[in-house]
């Protein structure tokens, strides 16, 4: 039984029916003209044999093509991509089917910080009252390294809400070169959570190893096929409309491949878009659709994802602006037009501007939890734990985003309400009008204990200071102290032989006979 | 035999049930016999009766309460059990002078005029019949005038009066001037409660106690009760 | 007269119009000269380029910084009056050298091998030009040798490094192994930035310094102009 997300009933639009249509007409007009830069001389060219318009530009120092796309190509594409994705996973429990659809959310974790922050909660004493003492977070921001990572994944492993994995930090220990990241970074996350895995690539030519050892663990290249527990994600296209040679050459290899793999853009409005609403919105449409359109062209039916990581520009440095409002709206903008094309989505919610747990990095992830969430894309990229503009990744803020999702999740159960409820509550409510009280106290107790009733906040303290943070960082000990069902002895003995570049600190069982 | 009806007893007031109707914790207890025919049963078959108070039915709200305190049971399931116990305690009224036991006393209580709050006040009440004592639970919204009466005629060991509003809490200091005309003052412990009341504005009344909460309600009720005896 | 066309330059500065036609705070300058038709004309007035730069554009640029730190000024409004300021700076530099004025220094930018992140290196090349810089930006995904050869016919006095990924700033330590090997590492100073390093970064590899923005990048500049 796969991973049941949550189903949303009346997903949350912004959009009419005929804005869809008017962004669609759009982007299929600018994948016209002015059609894409593209720097990958292999997608030119299958583009050029597929009937698009490719031109060489002169006078530029790298090769480079303008690739005007027709729209036969695009609908050719949105027609055989598969309208349902399956991302396996190590325990078959934790697969995620989504269909384009179907409004059904996954919760995944993501994107790759280079910092890491550690908590310390050291002990204040009252200036005025000596014998209160208060703990008060500190946060220490350092490089991640593979520690961390299988830190992360095992936390997340635990965590209720959490559905899928996306690698949260990056590796960055003096023995990672870019020939040993990737190897390295997808078996320390697929060695420390039975959920799925996704990762972006560092280097091409790890990609066999990758998969390879992805296979040994499925239990080989058919079972990997049939349960894909890894997937890739890849900004192939730069915004605005360029295609980029290695992120392209990358793509293309993995759809080559038939794994699945997000085909992510992420515009910035105001610098790498429009800043206007209107004029994002078509140009990472038509983005986004140009990638699924290679990947189609590339290998007919690969499985790909509609990836959308939209965000506006901060007025006053012009970097992202994670926590503006206009950021959720775009997001649940691009849920729209998956769902118009019938293809599962990949959208971003959670990730703050500040850059560390507190007020603010809650205020703002909270609101773009809730209102993507309603949208109904099928992976949501929730960024668990991620603060910073996606810089800083923080397992404490992790702990306390998964109670945020779990209400979420709680909120968006179906209402129970149908003829036998009510004849249950008539009868409860003749009965106790009836009594001298008039308290329908007796019948919480059934319901109570029934998962029926929202659990209270679970950090809430005594009321006199706030122990928000300390009673995470305690729940974050504990799971921590979970065991993690890590990938079997032999596999593991095997994935060390045949794979080069693993670190031996990640085998868990070295140093057993 | 009497060991066993006991132990079924202290068993069901853990439980929370009242009469063979109710759900419990557990499952499949409904149409077993609850408390309260438990209680007529082992009337019936003479079983001593303080045996069943202290064994049976104290004993158990001690459990209860524990759970409480461990977070295993919530206040819904605290005041099931109070309800259990108020209700054995009803039944077996009648055979306690008999049998040498001694009552823990009695309470009347009430919302006072122009008040309709009446929750906090109810649970109070099924806290205190579930501590073993015997309420008189008079409503809400009770004039000055009913509530001497009752005074008078039901001879209460303990009066507790519930405000919510500011507006009506003043009304117990009108209460307590008339118990105090009618000569009935002395004869009753005045303990107040209600969410807009203190500790202070009890002693600047004249009250004789207040309470934050029923739990606060039973252990202020039982320092009065043992710094002063309370023989009527 | 020439007071009038100063004022308006600065004037313009201020309110971030390049050209004629581009649109400042001021909806009612629009059609009217932007800061290229006016420095054009104050030099057909004879106003020195001397004075063009100390009494418009510099105090110009200051009014800008100051609004901007008062945040009344975003960033692109910021961002518009450096690149006005940048293009009258391309009309005065050749005529500067010519009368043997001297002129703030040259720095050539560059997003290094591997590496497509550019958003962040075009804004620091914007406003190090509206300082008064001379910059050439070489683009994206530079390879070593390219930095090289650049460094060594241009001879410019300062080399910006930009580098997002951790994976491609490693490269930024081979540019500057390959500068030494060439001789050419005392000729310039290198500047890194981008999200990827850092301080500690910038001494391990032995960049002259780091820069977390475009500001901070001006004021190391002005330390290095000054010592
Ligand atoms: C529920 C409620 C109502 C319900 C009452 C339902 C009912 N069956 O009781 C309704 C909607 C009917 C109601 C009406 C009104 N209410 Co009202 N109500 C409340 C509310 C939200 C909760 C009270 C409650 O039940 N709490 C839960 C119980 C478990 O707690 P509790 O009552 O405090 O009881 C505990 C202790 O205080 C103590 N205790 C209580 N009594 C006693 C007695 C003894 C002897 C002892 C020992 C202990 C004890 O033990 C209890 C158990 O732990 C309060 C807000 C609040 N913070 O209290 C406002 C509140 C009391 N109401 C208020 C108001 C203004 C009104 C109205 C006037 C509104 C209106 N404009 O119509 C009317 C008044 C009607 C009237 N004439 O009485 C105000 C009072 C402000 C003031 N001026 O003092 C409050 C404080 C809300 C507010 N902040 O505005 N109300
Ligand atoms: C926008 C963006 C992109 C865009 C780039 C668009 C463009 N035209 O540049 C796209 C979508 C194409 C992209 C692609 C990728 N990206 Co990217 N991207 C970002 C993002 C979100 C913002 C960068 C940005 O523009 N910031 C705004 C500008 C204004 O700030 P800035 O660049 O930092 O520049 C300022 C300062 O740093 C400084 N500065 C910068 N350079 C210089 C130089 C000098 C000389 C000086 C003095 C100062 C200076 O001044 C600037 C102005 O204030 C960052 C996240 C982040 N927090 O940085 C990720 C990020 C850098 N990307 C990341 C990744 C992984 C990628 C991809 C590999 C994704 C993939 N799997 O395909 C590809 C890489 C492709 C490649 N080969 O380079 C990671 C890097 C992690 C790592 N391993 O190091 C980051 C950190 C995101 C994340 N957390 O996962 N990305």
């Amino acid at each position: 039984m796969p991973r049941e997300g949550i189903l949303i009933s009346n997903p949350l639009e912004r959009l009419s029916g005929e804005q869809v249509r008017q962004i669609h007409d759009a982007s299929i007009e600018i994948l016209n003209d002015p059609g894409l830069l593209c720097f990958n001389k292999k997608a030119a060219e299958i583009f050029q044999s597929r009937g698009a318009k490719v031109a060489g530009v002169s006078g530029s120092d790298t090769p480079c093509w303008t690739v005007k796309i027709p729209e036969k190509l695009v609908t050719g594409a949105l027609d055989s991509a598969p309208k349902t994705v399956t991302l396996g996973a190590r325990n078959p429990d934790n697969a995620l089917i989504m269909k384009g659809d179907e409004p059904r959310v996954f919760f995944i974790t993501g994107s790759e910080t280079n910092m890491w922050l550690d908590v310390d909660f050291p002990t204040y004493v009252n200036k005025s009252d000596p014998g209160k003492e208060i703990k008060v977070p500190e946060f220490q921001p350092r490089r991640g390294m593979v520690a961390d990572l299988c830190d992360s994944a095992h936390v997340c492993e635990h965590l209720e809400s959490v559905d899928g994995y996306i690698r949260t930090v990056n590796i960055q220990d003096k023995d990672i070169t870019g020939d040993n990241k990737d190897v390295n970074k997808f078996f320390a996350c697929l060695n420390n959570t039975t959920k799925h895995v996704m990762s972006g690539l560092t280097s091409l030519n790890q990609l066999d190893n990758v998969v390879k050892m992805a296979e040994m663990i499925a239990g080989g290249p058919d079972k990997l096929k049939e349960n894909p527990i890894i997937s890739f994600i890849t900004c192939l296209v730069k915004s605005p409309l360029q295609f980029v040679d290695d992120t392209t050459e990358t793509f293309m290899e993995v759809c080559q491949r038939g794994l699945p793999i997000v085909v992510s853009s992420s515009p910035q409005a105001g610098t790498s878009a429009p800043i206007k609403e209107a004029g994002i919105m078509a140009q990472i449409n038509a983005e986004v659709l140009a990638g699924i359109t290679l990947g189609q062209l590339v290998n007919r039916g690969t499985p790909v994802l509609y990836g959308s990581v939209p965000v506006r520009a901060r007025m006053d440095t012009l970097g992202d602006s994670y926590g503006s409002i206009e950021t959720s709206q775009y997001n649940i903008d691009c849920v729209q037009m998956a769902r118009f094309y019938k293809l599962p989505n990949y959208s971003t919610s959670g990730v703050c501007d500040t850059k560390i747990p507190g007020q603010q990095s809650s205020i703002e992830r909270l609101f773009s939890d809730i209102v993507v969430t309603l949208s109904g894309p099928q992976f949501l990229h929730c960024a668990f734990g991620l603060l910073d503009c996606n810089s800083v990744f923080c397992l404490l803020q992790a702990v306390l985003d998964d109670t945020h999702f779990q209400m979420i999740k709680f909120f968006l159960k179906s209402p129970r309400i149908n003829e036998q409820e009510l004849e249950t509550v008539k009868k409860q409510i003749r009965e106790v009008v009836a009594t001298p009280q008039k308290m329908f106290i007796n019948y919480i107790r059934p319901v109570m204990r029934s998962g029926e009733i929202s659990p209270p906040y679970p950090f809430e303290g005594d009321g006199d200071s706030d122990s928000v943070f300390a009673l995470a960082n305690e729940r974050l000990q504990e799971l921590r102290a979970k065991p993690v069902e890590h990938i079997d002895p032999d596999t593991t003995a095997r994935i060390f032989r045949e794979i080069p570049g693993l670190l031996p600190r990640l085998n868990v069982y070295k140093g057993e006979r | 035999m009497s060991e066993d009806i006991i132990e079924l007893i202290k068993k069901n007031v853990i439980q929370g049930r009242v009469t063979q109707d109710d759900e419990g914790i557990e499952e499949g207890m409904v149409g077993q016999p609850g408390v309260t025919e438990l209680i007529k049963e082992a009337l019936a078959s003479d079983v001593d009766v303080s045996g069943i108070i202290n064994k049976g039915l104290t004993a158990s709200m001690e459990v209860v309460g524990q759970k409480f305190e461990n977070e295993e049971y919530y206040i819904p399931d605290m005041l099931a059990s109070a309800e259990a116990v108020g209700a054995a305690m009803e039944i077996l009224e009648p055979h306690l002078a008999k049998s040498g036991v001694k009552p823990k006393g009695k309470i009347l209580i009430a919302t006072v005029k122009g008040d309709m709050h009446d929750i906090g006040k109810n649970i109070v009440s099924i806290l205190l019949r579930g501590a073993g004592y015997m309420v008189k639970d008079l409503g809400n919204d009770v004039e000055t005038g009913d509530i001497v009466e009752a005074v008078r005629e039901e001879k209460p060991d303990f009066l507790g009066l519930s405000a919510l509003l500011t507006s009506t809490m003043v009304n117990m200091e009108d209460t307590i001037k008339a118990l105090k005309e009618n000569g009935l003052r002395d004869r009753v412990k005045i303990i107040i409660g209600g969410a807009p009341l203190s500790q202070e504005y009890a002693e600047s009344i004249g009250a004789d106690g207040y309470g934050a909460d029923g739990f606060h309600a039973i252990s202020v009720i039982e320092s009065l009760n043992s710094g002063d005896s309370l023989d009527s | 007269m020439s007071e009038d066309i100063i004022s308006m330059i600065k004037e313009n500065v201020i309110q971030g119009r390049k050209t004629r036609d581009d649109m400042g705070i001021d909806e009612t300058l629009s059609g009217t000269p932007g800061v290229l038709e006016l420095t054009e004309s104050a030099l057909g007035n004879n106003i020195s380029p001397e004075a063009i730069i100390k009494q418009a554009l510099t105090p110009g640029m200051e009014v800008v910084g100051e609004k901007f730190s008062t945040k009344e000024y975003f960033i692109p409004d910021m961002l518009a009056s450096a690149d006005a300021v940048g293009a009258a700076m391309d009309i005065l530099k050749p005529l500067l050298e010519e009368s043997n004025v001297e002129t703030k220094g040259k720095f050539v930018i560059a997003t290094v091998k591997g590496d497509i992140h550019d958003i962040g290196k075009n804004i620091v090349a914007i406003l190090l030009k509206g300082a008064g810089y001379q910059v050439n930006d070489i683009g994206i995904d530079v390879p070593e040798d390219k930095i090289i050869n650049v460094v060594r016919e241009e001879q410019p006095d300062y080399l910006g490094l930009s580098a997002l990924l951790t994976t491609t700033m490693t490269s930024m330590e081979s540019v500057i192994k390959a500068l030494k090997e060439n001789n050419l590492r005392d000729n310039v100073k290198v500047l890194i930035g981008g999200a990827a390093v850092s301080d500690e970064y910038a001494r391990e590899i032995g960049a002259d310094a780091f820069c977390a923005d475009g500001f901070q990048a001006i004021r190391v500049l002005e330390e290095f102009e000054t010592t």
